[in-house]
């Protein structure tokens, strides 16, 4: 009786998450196509799922004729020192915020969530004000600074909602054995969490890597701009090369998506390590 | 209080300074974090508040005098200011439903076990690895007529007269970037509860199952129950989050045409980057902000209310 009933819900289920797939993919999918269709053939087979002849020289033009490759190593630096010097502040806060009931932790809460409020606009030019006189502005160093402060209040909670899932007996167990706490929780409780530090790098490097605004605003020059900046600003420059901006386009995705399938799998093992606990 | 009180059994015979480096420890593990946060967030937002109550306008040395409540009277007359208030409105509601939705129904999709559910899950979230700039061209560009599939599709379907850009479109411009918004952001609200799902005792589920409950009955009774504080905390961040959001506006419609994309956010960025009106760009960021605390105070309250309940 139950079997085709059964059946039925499998197919839908496999159908659902085969459509769902489709719909996440197909503007990847596009922006590939239209980065190695000749120019030629750009606008007579636009709709076309796959161009009759393809090309690589976008990606040429772009690696040897532009300052990608320059933006690529900025972006980089700042998007990986961001992720690891948050992930760092992040753990020992939000382990502070799993373990310790300690006066002023609903203020520090607080006030970590009304940072989550902020129009961020609001804040650009006083933060130019400030770092303009220090020499940060138009510098990786300034950006990174600031890009450190808007992280770690999402990473803190993040980190602590980590920890929440490591019972307490670990570290006490521990520190009734002679250890500190200190060292209880670097050498018990980090490594434990190791999948939550891989998730938490990984949302901010995404985030560090995407921002465009500030970049925008505390960078002047060519020598520190980033890839957003210096994609924005090739899209107004070449408006009308298609080929050009996507290959762009794909380059900036690389980065983002091969350090989103690294880390994924952390994630995966994290959210499974809740459902065990539960 | 009294050192016996203090102390958990009997009395603290450890020696003071060990006791204090106690005492201090959460302070310190969270003092780098909030050090940071001080300089580079609070310090530039009261700078920021003291704005909005006066002339600031950049590259302009005579500019920083004391205005008063000037910026909030001409905010009032402003007819772009109100238009822009109710895009937010519009532009905030439609993506957070639809991509709370979209995002339950992934996370439920997800929460089956199956073969080759991890490359699903991962194909699944790639989109929130997207920059945001990013996916804002990138939809623009899916919506432009000349190289993207989609004004032809719409066509095909009737739902166009003729394959023209969205984008260009006062009518329907705003559902652009609520599409690109809505593909960007329903991995997080996936994430999220998939966690909130597999945290649910799954004993309970065989109770119910044991007890004779359709599928709905147990979604409703246990699923919902379980997964509400979670989607009042998420709903609340994501609301704030997007309706802060100005990139992916900035990037495909610059809040045309005829400003009917523009939302408080890139309202903001417009006044703050063209005009360079610091000064006002301040006043309308002040307002925002009031607005989005008496939201999520309102969506704290909420969710206390469901906690006690459950």
């Amino acid at each position: 009786m139950m079997r085709p009933k059964r059946l039925g819900f499998t197919i839908l289920h496999r159908a659902a998450i085969l459509a769902y797939i489709a719909f996440a993919l197909f503007p990847l999918f596009w922006l590939l196509k239209v980065s190695i269709t000749p120019n030629d053939l750009l606008y007579g087979e636009g709709v076309r799922m796959w161009p009759s002849r393809s090309t690589f020289d976008h990606y040429v033009f772009v690696l040897e004729h532009s300052d990608f490759p320059l933006f690529f190593r900025n972006s980089l630096i700042v998007s990986l020192s961001t992720a690891f010097i948050v992930t760092a502040l992040a753990s020992i806060a939000g382990y502070a915020l799993s373990r310790f009931a300690f006066r002023g932790k609903f203020w520090i809460v607080g006030l970590m969530l009304l940072t989550q409020m902020f129009p961020l606009v609001m804040l650009i030019a006083p933060i130019f004000k400030i770092l303009s006189p220090l020499g940060l502005t138009n510098s990786l160093t300034g950006l990174i600074i600031v890009y450190v402060a808007f992280n770690v209040p999402f990473a803190t909670f993040l980190m602590q909602s980590f920890f929440d899932g490591i019972p307490k007996d670990l570290e006490e167990a521990a520190m009734i054995d002679g250890a500190t706490r200190f060292k209880a929780f670097r050498q018990i409780i980090l490594p434990l969490t190791l999948p939550g530090i891989a998730a938490t790098l990984g949302f901010v490097f995404t985030a560090a890597w995407s921002e465009l605004l500030f970049a925008l605003m505390l960078i002047s020059g060519v020598d520190a701009s980033t890839f957003p900046v210096g994609l924005l600003s090739f899209v107004s420059k070449f408006s009308v090369d298609f080929g050009q901006m996507m290959a762009a386009g794909v380059l900036a995705l690389i980065p983002a998506c091969l350090f989103f399938f690294f880390i994924q799998r952390y994630l995966v093992q994290g959210l499974t390590a809740g459902a065990v606990k539960g | 209080m009294t050192e016996a009180a203090r102390a958990p059994i009997g009395r603290d015979r450890r020696p003071f300074m060990r006791r204090f480096a106690i005492a201090a420890e959460p302070y310190l593990y969270s003092a780098p974090a909030l050090i940071l946060i001080a300089a580079v967030m609070l310090v530039p937002l009261v700078i920021g508040i003291s704005y909005a109550f006066r002339n600031v306008i950049l590259l302009d040395p005579f500019s920083g005098g004391f205005v008063g409540l000037e910026h909030f009277r001409e905010m009032a007359k402003d007819k772009a200011f109100w238009l822009a208030l109710r895009n937010t409105v519009s532009w905030t509601g439609w993506s957070v439903l639809l991509q709370f939705v979209f995002g339950l129904i992934l996370a439920l999709l997800l929460d089956q076990p199956f073969k080759g559910r991890g490359l699903a899950q991962a194909l699944c979230f790639l989109p929130w690895a997207v920059p945001s700039f990013l996916s804002g061209l990138n939809w623009a560009w899916m919506f432009n007529p000349v190289i993207g599939p989609i004004p032809h599709w719409l066509y095909g379907l009737g739902i166009l007269p003729a394959p023209d850009n969205i984008l260009a479109d006062p009518k329907l411009a705003m559902w652009g970037p609520i599409v690109a918004n809505v593909w960007w952001g329903i991995p997080f609200f996936a994430i999220t509860l998939l966690a909130a799902l597999q945290a649910i005792p799954r004993d309970l589920y065989e109770a119910a199952a044991i007890d004779g409950a359709t599928p709905f009955q147990r979604f409703r009774s246990i699923t919902l129950p379980f997964l509400a504080p979670t989607i009042a905390i998420t709903v609340m961040l994501r609301t704030v989050w997007i309706a802060n959001f100005a990139d992916l506006i900035v990037v495909m419609t610059n809040g045309g045409p005829a400003d009917r994309t523009q939302i408080i956010a890139s309202y903001i960025f417009t006044q703050a980057f063209r005009r360079l009106d610091f000064g006002y760009a301040s006043a309308i960021a002040m307002v925002l902000l009031a607005l989005l605390l008496v939201y999520s105070l309102l969506i704290v309250l909420l969710r206390q209310t469901l906690l006690k309940e459950a």
